[in-house]
Order: structure tokens, then C-alpha cells, then sequence
């Protein structure tokens, strides 16, 4: 057991450590380097030099990588080219306010995905598995931005119950930021939410029709008692891994959904960052999420390990 | 006139089928079970004898539904019950014991949990009373230290263990019935056999009634009171156990029970043409017509009712079932086997073969570990002679496939060589065996549906091997493969169908084409009956005996299944833990069995025979390995002698009867003792 | 008859067997909807060139923002072009960059899966964490870096989608793959001593096919969703292109008063992604594989 926990976050460096190695050499293979395409026409000279010796880029690249990583592991990316700061203090704010808007996006959306799921597998081919089975493929497949501007069309264009655009500073305050994630976050949400719901159902299915849950509705166990104590255990502990997988990917319509609402996150600063060719911030961007989406599955991993008996029996015999 | 618990009247279950056509699964079923007896149920798959057992407490499969009928117990009828009465019924009045126990205990729930579950809701007791009941039922059904088995997960358990704690959890409501549907399936012969005789000692100690469904004739033969038989969905016969398998007087019972290999008798088994036909495949006449050798034509045409026959106390549903009658017992005509071809004349030998599983890993590498001095198969001597059929027995875990996939070149010998046709040794790496020596040996493998593509035609898996081994092609190509499926009895229509528009028995026969088209000098056949129905697998043994006599082919031969090994083999082998124990003549071993592994084993045995009953010997522990020294059967052996046994490798010696055994005690001994018995 | 070979009788087959997929997707409701709607913006895409009343790049200030009307069915947009002319050309881009997208995502990632698969050990290790390094940079973040450098052309994006939605597809089929070894008929085949190639072509890929062109069916409509939205940001197409994703966005800031002009591409954008996530979903079931189990990596 304690190896395999271990063995699991090892190899989430590692992949960490691939990560850095990809956008380094991507951004190194590709044409132009960070000088260059930052300063586009003007790169020659003393502006070119200059800009070279700020970002240690007359070094050879594999200097500059372990440099580079050296920084990194000690909590530091380096220099923001537009922002002509610290990248440590760009991304800072920006980095909370995404994360209020993803945790509130998945505290909404896990509940509600499981409810779904069960329900529609629990009345399978009724009328409640039915309609909600319909609502979810549609809300699964409209992409992030059409669903956003749908909702700011409508709720606050045509209702004007609540404002469309996040007018704040990057560094407000959560109470201030609450109000206006409503509608960001339902977006988000409702994408994640309906695939997650899909995932629970079918998995819930699946075990519905083993043989142990038979033998428990023959040995005369209540209905809901069968399906909280013999049948939820199973279905989700196999569901946890999909639902990792599947907050990860939420990472990218994040990017999308704060460019339409305008809000002050780390999509936006993706967006920027690249419109800006700020190579060192894209670079600091790939590690982050990357590193949010090594974690949230090493999580899952862990949880299944010591949700599964059968894991944990296992390690612990030999 | 005893009293009856459980009345099924006219039941028929059925299914939609994709176009909507209803067609059932049983057919008018009625019957009553009384209190205190136990009833078996027997039927080949696809008979509808589970489908009946769960009716009887209530259930229908999802996807099928009840189409007329009742299951009456205490006076109410189960199928028109509402859930919440069903509940008070499930468990209480009824329970089942389910036929996989590793499948039906729920993964993550502790044992005494899953068995509290059922005290809690149908006894009243206390928590303190409910985990003395809980120790004590796993006590009865003879579980060691209940207190930390309670304490354990479904998957830490052997599937004997498993087995008896569904029983015991089955026993918590205290049933008036219990459902026990094919219970000792997949269990080692062995834990099959102490798993019965739990089961027996249960109906005596409680008086409760049982209904027993089960393929295999001989578990019901030794547990049963009165008998069913099922064929595709109705009952076909009906009786007093013993009347029933001692005289059967419907001609599908009468096949079958010819068509099971027994211990007693020497060769091979009579076999029943055909296969039971598919639900909805068949609107009127007799469901058997088909496959009866009693035909006439009014059997085609009508459907004959069950007709109580008063002097057998038994019901039978056959036109012609006073022939039967008539035709007494006569003595079972025996397909003699032909042992001319067995030439002393070795094609294959073993020598010193050892093989193990275990994989050197980093960590050990890195701690300098010395890895598996005790392989998973080791010291495996055998010579194979040409056109003879060895058998390789033993219980799961013996190594007898393990040693199979290394003749075939599919795994490394670890130690030791095999030698092919006295004068090459054949490569560990399959990659560096010449296309000669791959084409010479051939695999047959237990289950068809794995062992054949099912993106495959049949004309596409016979032409592989033709085309590697003899590049053959076109007009030369489809005659050699209608050639071969002519060989084991399938025609030519069946070319361009896929592995799944076949049946079990026809999928293994195409194996069996495939593995002849390469002409083979040795076959080696993993299992190659156990997945098939009883009536099927006497065909498939009746045609490889043929096959063999027509080739001279070698027959390597692995199975658990002590009565088929009897049948087709000239010489046997007992394994134990990947450890040879006995090898012998058939029909020595089987008649003097020297070692007390073969005589634990051979003990185990069911016979469809209500006067032969099971010899239990020694206890059913399961050993996950070998021990690292001494003999590999110390665990388990009834004649452990102590120290010796634990210590030294025992000795190999030669019997007076041509078997030679690895035992301590001598011989001579072992066989006075055994005739003592 | 009698005469016919092996290949004759796989030719006739798959014939048969694709027609037999079709009528099986179009059986269910679900499913006709799907294969419909997606036949409908095929042909589409292919007519709407012929069927446009007018150019989709005229500008026409003195057209702008004007609504819905017999004359111009969807309004006109911002600079006086016609919505109509460019909705109904919105999916040509989309469609094309996708279709050859996917096919891309499903070679490499199809054939890197099963060679994963088959050799298994070191190779598969290394492979594989490499491939899930891939999946856990975001791929909008990859995709926008490769295009602001490289450009927005079709011979960019259509190898870069195709790299990025083929990692998924690297699983799927290795698991499928894996699944199948384990199988007694390659035993077999490998007993009989077919070589690798044999065993691959004959006995592995008609078993891992269905599994694989079921998981390029599911990319397609999820690299439609990522095409999009990269056209969207403004990092896709390049005016003055008609495409869904850039319409959106060019008409988003006006909508408070020009909502037709928003409606219409999404419409399109919609329509066309459940059209093939229905059609995907069909396809799945026709062959009988389950892919609601599955996270959309």
C-alpha cells in the first residue's frame, strides 16, 4: 500500500517532468524564440540583446532548462515579459480566482451528477431516466462558449436578472467576486455535470445487473437499502477515476468560459499571454495545469486505493 | 400425505424477442415441492432449470417476464406479490444459494456484515446475539475461526470458502426452502464433493426442503430425493431419484445419463446426436424429436403430455417410453478403444522440466534476491509415446496447463528440455522452433468462443493453417478445408458462418478441424470438453478417439475431470502443485490408485449412481503454493507420516501394476491399505 | 457458388456489414436524428456555395445590423453581410478541418495504441506516460501555442487537432488491444507460429476495428467542440472566412440589440455537433460498445 502511494506520485513527476521538458523544447523547436516573436519587428539590435540578457537566453538550451527547472522547483518562474513583472505575482491572484471558479464549478456539479446518474439508472428507460437522459447529451455536447453566451444573452440581456460581464479588478476580494460567477460557473458546470451524470449511470447499470446485487434483492434485502449498501459502494468507487479525468478537461473550457465573461482568471491570462507571445508565462502556465491535472488524479488514484477492500487487503497481505 | 410447500402451477416464463414475437423459456411447468425432501433439478443449459428456481422464489430476470402460472408458496402466489411482501419471503421462507459465491457476495462488504444483513432483517435478535449467530452458522457449515472470517472481504476467501458462506448466510433466515442453483460449479472436485456432503448433512440436521438445480447428474445423484428432468424449458421426467437413474424411461434422460464417462467403466461413453434446440426455434411436436431414436411420426407432429406411469411413480413426457421400459438394462455398449497404435516408441520426453511464473522484479534485483527456488512446476519427467493419449490431472493450481503451454513452446522452461521425436530438443523460444516442429504440435483449448476469432468466418480459421504450414490456395485450399469440417461431421455450409451462428459443440469441433488441418503428430487439449454440455461432450470425446485411430495422432490430454481422463486416456498422470504424484496406466491407476493424492482425488469423484457414494479423505484446504520442501502433498495427505514427509523429496517407486508414484511409504503398502478401505 | 474464396466472401461482408450498422443506427430514433442531421450538413457543405443568395465577404455599411426580413432571412451582421449566406457556409471550414483531423487522430493514435498493446513491457511504460504527460498540458493552451506560432492555416491545424485528439484514441485502442491478446485464438495463432505481422493484420485489427473507429466517431464531434472554440478565441479560421466559431465571437459584443446574428451560427455550431455526437452514439451501440464509461480526454 505504501509503496504503491509512493510509486503513484513518482510517477506523477515524472510526468511533470515531461510536461516541462515538452513546452520547453516546443517552445524551442518552434520558430522564433521568446525574444523574437515578443518583440516582433523590432528584434535587432540593443532591444534584442537586451531582452536576451533579461531572460538569459544567450546561455545554451540545456543550461537554461535546468535553470529554468531549478527556479521552478524553488517556486519560482521568472519574468514576465508584458507584464514587465514577476510572473510569481501575475499569476497569484489569478490562480485564486480560477480556482474559486472551478471548485465552485465542481461543488455544484458532483452532487448533481450523482443524483442524475443514479436516478436515470434506477429508472432506466422510464420517463424520468428518459428525459433527463435527453437534457444531458444535449448540455454535454454545446461547447462552453456557446452555452455562455447563450446565458448572458438571455439571463442577463434579455431578463437582466444578473450582470453578463465580470467587471472587477484581478485582485478582488472572494465576497466581491461571488456575485458574478454565477453564470461562469453554470456554464462550466453544466458540461461537466452531464458527463459525469452519463458516467454514473452506466456504471450504476452495470453493477445493478451483477450477480451480488441479485443475490441481495434474494435474500431479501429493502430496495434503497440494496442500492446504498450493495450497489452505490460499487458503481462509484470505478467512477472516481472518470471523474478525475473529466475535471481535468474542464481546465480547458475554463480558458474559454472566462474569456466570454471577461473574469479575471488564469484562462484569460492564457489567452493573453499567447496573444502576447509572453513565451516564459505560457511556459509557467503549462506547468500549473499540468500539475493541478497530475494532482487531481493522483487524488483519485489514492481515493480508490483506499476506497477498494480489494486494493487494500492485497497491499497489505504482501 | 406429506405436506406441500412450494406448488407451481402451469408457470411459463418468457422474452420479447427483437421483433417482438414472445417466446418462452419454460413451458407450463407444474410441480410441488414437499417439505423435507430435496428435489434436483437437472438440465443441460438453456433448459430453463435456473429460470424455475428463481420462480420459485419470486423472480424474474430483467428482460423476462411471466406469462401464465403461479408459484404458490404458503397459500399466496410469489409472481404476483409486490416487493415489499417478497421481502419478508426472500431470505426468510426462501433462500438461495447462488452458483458463483465469489460473484454473489458483494465486494465491499465484510462477511459478517453480509450476514448480519440477513439475521437483522428475519430474526429478532439483539446485536449480541446476532454475532454469537453469526460465529455459530459459519461454525455449521464448517468454516475455520469464524471470528476472523466474519472479519474478512468476499475476495480473501477460497471458492470453497465462498461457497459455504453463502450457505451459511443462506441458512441466517432459518428457510423453510432452500434454492440452490448449480452450488458446486466450478468448485475443485474435492471442495465440490465436502461442499455436498455440508449440503446433505444440512437437509437432515434442519428438515429443510431443497431444490437442487444442477447440469451434473452425479452431484444430483447424491444429494437428490426425487428427480427433474428439463429440457428446453418443460419437464420431461420426473421421479424418484433412484428409479430415475437407475432406469430412465425418457429417451433424452436415458441418452444423457449414457453419455456421462464413469469411473467404473472403460471407454468411452455412447454420445447423443444433435444439440437442444434454441427457444422460439421450435412450434410444434416433441422438443426431443430431433435427437430421439425412438422417433416416429407423431412425435414430429404432436407434442406428447407428462404421463404419470403409477408402478415407477413417475411422470414422463415421451409416446414411446414402454420401449424403454422393455429395453431393460442392457449392458452399456462401450465404443472399445483401440490401443493397437501405441508403438513404444517415444515422441516426446520430459525431462527434468521445471517452470515458474515468477518474474524477476527491480526490487529483488536491487536487494540481490534469490528468485523462486520453488517454481510453479518442477521436476516433471514424462515420456510420450506415439499414438497414445496421456492424461494430465489434477486440481486447479497443478500446473497440468502450465506444463501444456510449454510443450507448445508458449512459455519457458525454467529447467530441464523437452525432446521431440527422440533426437531434437525443441526450442525454449517459439520464435526459433522450425515451421516443422510448430506444425507437429497443435493446441486445442477449453472454450471455443475464446480460442476462435469471432471476426472469422469458419473457411477463414481452417484456411490459416493450411496456408502457413502447406501454402496452399484457391480451388486446392477450399477442398482441403471442406475435407476437414467433413472430418468432424459439419458440412459444407457451415463455411462462410461466424464462431457466434454456431453452437458450443459445433465451435469446438471447428477447433478440432484447425488443429488436425496442420496435420499434426501431437495435440495437446486444454480442457477441451469442460464447456460443453454433457450430451455434447461425449460427441466431441466419441471424435477425437476417431480422429486419433484414423491419424494416430498423440494425444496430450488436461483435464479436471476425473471420469473423462477414464475415457479417453491410455495413461495418466496426477499432478499436484506443479508436482508429478502418480503416472500410470489408466486403467491401473484407476483400479489400484497407489498415491493417497489419486486416491483423495479419485474418491471425490460423483457418480450419477445413487449406490456410489463419495469417499471424502482428506480435508479440501487450498495450498496457494508448494511447500518449499518435502513432499508437495504434506498439507493435505491422510497417511502423513511426520518429519520424512516434511523434509525429504520423496523417492519414486514402481508398482507391481506398471504405476509409478512419489511417496514415503512403500508401495505395497499404500495398495493394502487402500483395498482395506 | 461453390467456388467463391476467402476474400470474395470478406468483400461481400463488409458490404453487408455496413449496411447492416446503418439500418441498426437509424432503427432507433435517436439515432435517424443524429445520421440526419449530420447527412443535412454534409450536403451542405457541399451545396452551399450554389444555394448562397449572396457573397458571404461583401461588406455593406449601409446594411448593418438590420433584422431578420424577407430579403435577408438571418439579418445582416455588423459589417452588412448577410447571416444567412455565411450561417449555412459556417461548417464547410469546420467540417473539412475536422473530418481529416480525426482521420489523422485515428492513424497515429490507432496504430501507436496497438503497437502498444502488442509489446507491452518497457516500451509500452515509457510510451504511455509520455502520452499522458500529452493529456495533462490542457489542450487549449497546446493548441493555442502551436497556432500563434505557426499560423492559423489548414495545414496546421489539421495535423495539430489530429496529434491533440489522438492521445485518446492511443488508450482506447491500446486497452482493446490488451484485451485481446489475452485471447486463446492468438494464443493460437502465435502456437500455429504466424509471424507478428500476420497476427496483427489477421487476428487483432478485425477485433480492436470497432472499438477504435467508435472512439475517432466520439474525437470528431469533440474536435469539432475544440475547433470551435479555438475560432472562437480568434485563433482558428481568419477572416473574412464564414465559420460558426468566429461568427459567434464577432457578433457576441453587438448582441444586445443584434441577437440574430448570434442565434443563427449557433444554431449551425449546435445542430451540427449533436448531429454527430447522436451518429457517434448510435454507431457505438450498433456495434455494441458502451461509451458512456468514457472521459472525454
Amino acid at each position: 500500500m505504501f509503496f504503491l502511494i509512493i510509486k503513484r506520485i513518482l510517477l506523477g513527476f515524472i510526468t511533470l517532468i515531461i510536461v516541462s521538458l515538452i513546452t520547453f523544447v516546443g517552445t524551442e523547436v518552434l520558430p522564433g524564440d521568446a525574444c523574437t516573436t515578443y518583440l516582433e519587428r523590432e528584434a535587432y539590435g540593443a532591444a534584442l540583446e537586451a531582452c536576451y540578457e533579461r531572460l538569459g537566453l544567450n546561455v545554451p538550451a540545456h543550461e537554461r532548462y535546468l535553470s529554468w527547472a531549478y527556479n521552478v522547483i524553488q517556486g519560482d518562474f521568472g519574468y514576465s515579459l508584458s507584464g514587465q513583472m514577476p510572473i510569481n505575482e501575475v499569476l497569484g491572484p489569478r490562480v485564486k480566482n480560477s480556482m474559486v471558479l472551478a471548485s465552485a464549478a465542481i461543488i455544484i456539479g458532483i452532487p448533481i451528477a450523482l443524483i442524475l446518474g443514479i436516478v436515470t439508472a434506477l429508472w432506466r428507460d422510464k420517463l424520468p431516466d428518459i428525459t433527463i437522459s435527453t437534457v444531458t447529451i444535449f448540455a454535454m455536447t454545446i461547447p462552453e462558449f456557446i452555452s455562455a453566451t447563450l446565458l448572458i444573452l438571455i439571463v442577463a440581456i434579455w431578463l437582466e436578472w444578473l450582470p453578463g460581464i465580470v467587471i472587477v479588478p484581478t485582485d478582488v476580494t472572494i465576497t466581491e467576486l461571488l456575485p458574478n460567477i454565477i453564470l461562469p460557473v453554470i456554464a462550466i458546470a453544466m458540461i461537466m455535470t452531464a458527463h459525469m451524470a452519463r458516467m454514473v449511470r452506466s456504471s450504476v447499470i452495470q453493477v445493478m445487473s451483477s450477480d451480488y446485487v441479485q443475490m441481495a434483492i434474494l435474500k431479501g434485502v429493502p430496495y434503497w437499502k440494496m442500492v446504498f449498501k450493495h450497489v452505490l459502494p460499487n458503481a462509484l468507487l470505478p467512477a472516481i477515476n472518470v471523474v478525475a479525468l473529466t475535471i481535468a478537461w474542464l481546465l480547458g473550457g475554463v480558458v474559454v468560459t472566462e474569456v466570454v465573461f471577461n473574469y479575471p482568471g488564469l484562462g484569460r491570462l492564457v489567452i493573453e499571454s499567447i496573444s502576447n507571445r509572453d513565451l516564459p508565462t505560457v511556459q509557467a502556465l503549462a506547468i500549473i495545469l499540468a500539475s493541478i491535472y497530475v494532482s487531481i488524479n493522483l487524488i483519485a488514484d489514492l481515493l480508490t486505493l483506499m476506497l477498494n477492500p480489494r486494493l487494500k487487503t492485497l497491499q497489505i497481505r504482501k | 400425505m406429506e405436506k406441500i410447500i412450494q406448488k407451481v402451477k402451469n408457470l411459463s416464463v418468457g422474452f420479447k424477442s427483437q421483433k417482438g414475437k414472445e417466446i418462452s423459456i419454460l413451458k407450463n411447468i407444474t410441480t410441488n415441492i414437499k417439505k423435507g425432501e430435496t428435489v434436483g433439478i437437472v438440465g443441460e443449459s438453456g433448459s430453463g432449470k435456473s429460470t424455475l428456481a428463481l420462480a420459485m422464489m419470486g423472480y424474474v430476470k430483467q428482460g423476462l417476464f411471466t406469462m401464465g402460472g403461479e408459484c404458490i408458496f404458503n397459500s399466496s402466489n410469489l409472481l404476483a406479490m409486490g416487493n415489499r411482501e417478497l421481502e419478508k419471503v426472500r431470505g426468510r421462507k426462501i433462500a438461495m444459494i447462488p452458483q458463483n459465491a465469489g460473484q454473489s457476495l458483494t465486494p465491499n462488504l465484510k462477511i459478517g456484515y453480509q450476514i448480519d444483513e440477513a439475521l437483522k432483517l428475519h430474526t429478532n435478535l439483539n446485536k449480541n446475539e446476532r454475532d454469537k449467530k453469526i460465529s455459530e452458522l459459519l461454525n455449521k457449515v464448517r468454516l475455520p475461526s469464524p471470528e476472523t472470517i466474519a472479519l474478512r472481504y468476499p475476495h480473501e476467501l477460497s471458492g470453497g470458502q465462498q461457497q459455504r458462506v453463502a450457505v451459511g448466510m443462506a441458512l441466517a433466515g432459518n428457510p423453510d426452502l432452500l434454492l440452490l442453483d448449480e452450488p458446486t460449479t466450478g468448485l475443485d472436485v474435492t471442495t465440490q464433493a465436502h461442499v455436498l456432503e455440508l449440503l446433505n448433512f444440512i437437509a437432515k440436521d434442519t428438515g429443510t426442503s431443497m431444490v437442487y438445480v444442477s447440469h451434473d447428474l452425479g452431484a444430483i445423484a447424491q444429494v437428490s430425493d426425487r428427480i427433474i428432468v428439463m429440457y428446453s424449458g418443460e419437464i420431461v421426467l420426473e421421479g424418484p431419484a433412484r428409479d430415475i437413474l437407475k432406469q430412465p424411461i425418457h429417451p433424452y434422460t436415458y441418452g444423457l445419463l449414457k453419455s456421462i464417462p464413469k469411473l467404473s467403466l472403460a471407454g468411452l461413453p455412447d454420445s447423443m446426436p444433435g444439440s437442444q434446440p434454441q427457444p422460439g426455434a421450435k412450434t410444434k411436436g416433441c422438443s426431443f424429436y430431433d435427437r430421439c431414436n425412438l422417433a416416429e411420426d407423431k412425435c414430429k407432429k404432436n407434442s406428447p403430455n407428462l404421463e404419470y406411469v403409477s408402478e415407477l411413480k413417475t411422470s414422463v413426457r415421451c409416446f414411446n417410453y414402454k420401449k424403454l421400459i422393455e429395453q431393460k438394462s442392457e449392458k452399456q455398449s462401450n465404443i472399445k478403444r483401440n490401443e493397437k497404435n501405441i508403438k513404444i516408441n517415444e515422441i516426446l520426453n520430459l525431462t527434468d522440466v521445471s517452470i515458474s511464473y515468477a518474474k524477476q522484479k527491480l526490487l529483488d534485483q536491487i536487494f540481490n534476491k534469490i528468485t523462486d527456488s520453488n517454481p510453479t512446476v518442477k521436476d516433471i519427467n514424462i515420456d510420450i509415446n506415439k499414438g497414445e493419449t496421456i492424461a494430465l490431472v489434477g486440481e486447479s493450481g497443478s500446473g497440468k496447463s502450465t506444463i501444456l503451454k510449454s510443450i507448445a513452446g508458449l512459455l519457458r522452461t525454467k529447467e530441464g528440455n523437452i525432446k521431440f521425436d527422440q533426437d531434437r530438443i525443441l526450442s525454449n523460444d517459439l520464435k526459433k522452433r522450425s515451421s516443422g516442429d510448430l506444425r507437429a504440435i497443435q493446441l486445442i483449448f477449453q472454450n471455443p468462443d475464446e480460442s476462435l476469432n469471432p471476426n472469422h468466418t469458419v473457411e477463414e480459421i481452417l484456411a490459416q493453417p493450411l496456408k502457413l504450414y502447406f501454402g496452399l490456395s484457391g480451388e486446392e485450399l477450399k477442398n482441403n478445408i471442406i475435407g476437414l469440417l467433413e472430418k468432424v461431421r459439419l458440412g459444407k455450409f457451415y463455411l462462410a458462418r461466424y464462431p457466434r451462428q454456431l453452437s458450443g459443440g459445433e465451435k469446438q469441433r471447428v477447433a478440432v478441424a484447425r488443429a488436425f488441418a496442420a496435420k499434426p503428430d501431437v495435440i495437446l487439449c486444454d480442457e477441451v470438453t469442460s464447456a460443453l454440455d454433457v450430451s455434447v461432450q461425449a460427441a466431441v470425446l466419441n471424435l477425437l478417439q476417431q480422429l486419433k485411430e484414423d491419424f494416430g495422432t498423440t494425444y496430450i490430454f488436461v483435464s479436471h475431470d476425473l471420469a473423462v481422463v477414464r475415457a479417453i486416456s491410455d495413461r495418466v498422470a496426477v499432478l499436484y502443485q506443479g508436482r508429478l504424484c502418480e503416472i500410470g496406466p489408466s486403467k491401473n491407476v484407476y483400479k489400484f490408485p497407489s498415491h493417497p493424492y489419486t486416491e483423495v482425488l479419485l474418491g471425490a469423484v460423483l457418480e450419477p449412481d445413487p449406490d456410489i457414494k463419495p469417499k471424502l479423505v482428506a480435508e479440501d484446504i487450498v495450498e496457494d503454493k508448494p511447500p518449499e520442501k518435502g513432499c508437495c502433498f504434506q498439507g493435505r495427505c491422510p497417511r502423513f507420516l511426520g518429519d520424512k514427509c516434511k523434509n525429504e523429496t520423496p523417492p519414486w517407486q514402481i508398482g507391481d501394476n506398471g504405476n509409478a508414484i512419489r511417496c514415503h511409504i512403500n508401495i505395497k503398502d499404500l495398495e493394502k491399505k487402500q483395498n482395506g478401505n | 457458388m461453390a467456388t467463391k474464396t476467402v476474400s470474395e466472401f470478406k468483400k461481400k461482408n463488409i458490404y453487408f456489414k455496413i449496411s447492416e450498422v446503418l439500418v441498426t443506427m437509424a432503427s432507433k430514433p435517436s439515432g435517424f436524428i443524429g445520421l440526419s442531421i449530420l447527412v443535412f450538413h454534409i450536403l451542405l457543405a457541399f451545396l452551399s456555395p450554389y444555394l448562397a443568395p449572396y457573397d458571404f465577404k461583401a461588406i455593406d455599411p449601409s446594411l448593418m445590423l438590420q433584422a431578420p426580413s424577407s430579403e435577408y432571412w438571418f439579418g445582416t451582421d455588423s459589417l452588412g453581410r448577410d447571416v444567412f449566406t455565411r450561417t449555412i457556409m459556417g461548417g464547410r471550414i469546420a467540417l473539412t478541418i475536422t473530418f481529416f483531423g480525426s482521420l489523422i487522430a485515428l492513424l497515429w493514435g490507432g496504430l501507436l495504441g496497438i503497437f502498444c498493446g502488442l509489446v507491452g513491457g518497457k516500451i509500452d511504460d515509457v510510451v504511455m506516460r509520455i502520452v499522458d504527460a500529452f493529456l495533462s498540458i490542457p489542450w487549449i493552451l497546446a493548441m493555442l501555442l502551436i497556432v500563434s506560432l505557426l499560423g492559423t492555416s489548414t495545414e496546421v491545424l489539421i495535423p495539430a487537432l489530429g496529434f491533440f485528439y489522438g492521445k485518446g484514441i492511443v488508450r482506447v485502442a491500446r486497452a482493446a488491444t490488451h484485451d485481446v491478446i489475452a485471447k486463446d485464438f492468438i494464443v493460437s495463432a502465435r502456437a500455429r507460429g504466424h509471424g507478428n505481422l500476420s497476427i496483427i493484420w489477421n487476428e487483432i485489427i478485425p477485433n480492436v476495428r470497432d472499438a477504435i473507429l467508435v472512439e475517432g466517431a466520439m474525437r470528431w464531434s469533440w474536435m469539432l467542440l475544440g475547433f470551435s472554440s479555438l475560432s472562437f478565441l480568434g485563433f482558428g479560421v481568419s477572416p473574412p472566412t464564414p465559420d460558426w466559431g468566429l461568427m459567434i465571437s464577432n457578433a457576441r459584443g453587438l448582441m444586445s440589440f443584434a441577437y440574430w446574428a448570434v442565434i443563427a451560427p449557433i444554431v449551425g455550431l449546435s445542430s451540427l455537433i449533436i448531429g454527430i455526437n447522436l451518429t457517434a452514439d448510435a454507431f457505438a451501440k450498433a456495434l455494441g460498445i458502451d461509451r458512456s464509461t468514457k472521459a472525454p480526454v
